[in-house]
């Protein structure tokens, strides 16, 4: 575990950059970590997937794996993959500041 | 050396069975190497051929025969519906698991950018054309185009 800062603000992250603390999270910091992932911009469909991932965290306890991300985000797995190219369910969870999903599918 | 291995970037992977038990590992290795961001592709051979036959891909089941890790005496194995039984039960399971469906599986690994062939001796030997595969096989290739598409990367049989 190691302590990073982003947007000015320190932050607790394990050896894969995935948040120990998603409490920790804000917009601004899913930003930076967005460019240092090499998303530019971040759109109103990235902020989708990504707020849906928190939901998800929050009420499961884990992230979404892609296939529910596919049926119940509003966005299909097609798009997951163009908007999040590292692979939507790792890539989206580290910007979205919570751990990685557990799930093999 | 400082001990870290290098991680792997790109895998293709071998489907030879047409067995549930055979085609569902590699269509999860394929899924998740995707979902890893890592490059990927399934390249469909003899029995493997079923996972993409629009006729079979419906109808994939656990071999109940021949297989000691059911625990079925083989004469019990082999009694008409047992294979269908057991996928059944199996299907249930992994629905529960959050596994799809093979066609809904294959469409979903399309859908991640995974690349889908089909072994052309294979084809040729099951007298198959391109219209009996479902629409994400791209295409039929040789062994050596199979080599050429594997470069750079890991090659997983299954």
């Amino acid at each position: 575990m190691t302590t990073a800062t982003y947007a000015g603000v320190p932050v607790e992250v394990n050896d894969e950059g995935f948040f120990v603390d998603p409490n920790q999270w804000t917009r601004d910091i899913a930003v930076e970590l967005a460019k240092a992932d090499g998303l530019d911009e971040l759109t109103e469909q990235h902020w989708t997937v990504l707020e849906f991932m928190r939901k998800e965290y929050f009420e499961k306890g884990t992230g979404p794996t892609v296939r529910v991300l596919g049926k119940t985000s509003g966005v299909s797995v097609k798009d997951l993959y163009l908007l999040f190219p590292k692979g939507p369910a790792k890539m989206a969870a580290r910007i979205a500041g919570i751990p990685k999903p557990k799930g093999c599918i | 050396m400082d001990g870290t291995p290098e991680k792997i970037t790109k895998v293709s992977i071998i489907v030879s069975k047409g067995s549930l038990e055979g085609i569902y590992p590699a269509l999860i290795m394929a899924n998740g190497a995707r979902a890893e961001g890592m490059d990927a592709n399934l390249f469909f051979t003899f029995f493997g051929l079923d996972a993409v036959n629009k006729k079979r891909i419906e109808h994939i089941k656990v071999a109940t025969v021949g297989n000691p890790a059911m625990h079925i005496p083989t004469l019990i194995g082999g009694l008409p519906g047992m294979s269908g039984l057991a996928t059944h039960m199996m299907s249930k399971t992994m629905d529960k698991l959050d596994i799809p469906p093979i066609p809904e599986f294959i469409e979903m690994i399309g859908d991640t950018g995974c690349g889908m062939y089909a072994c052309k001796a294979s084809v040729d030997m099951f007298n198959l054309t391109k219209d009996d595969f479902v629409e994400q096989v791209q295409d039929i290739i040789t062994v050596g185009d199979f080599y050429d598409m594997a470069a750079g990367g890991q090659i997983i049989f299954t």
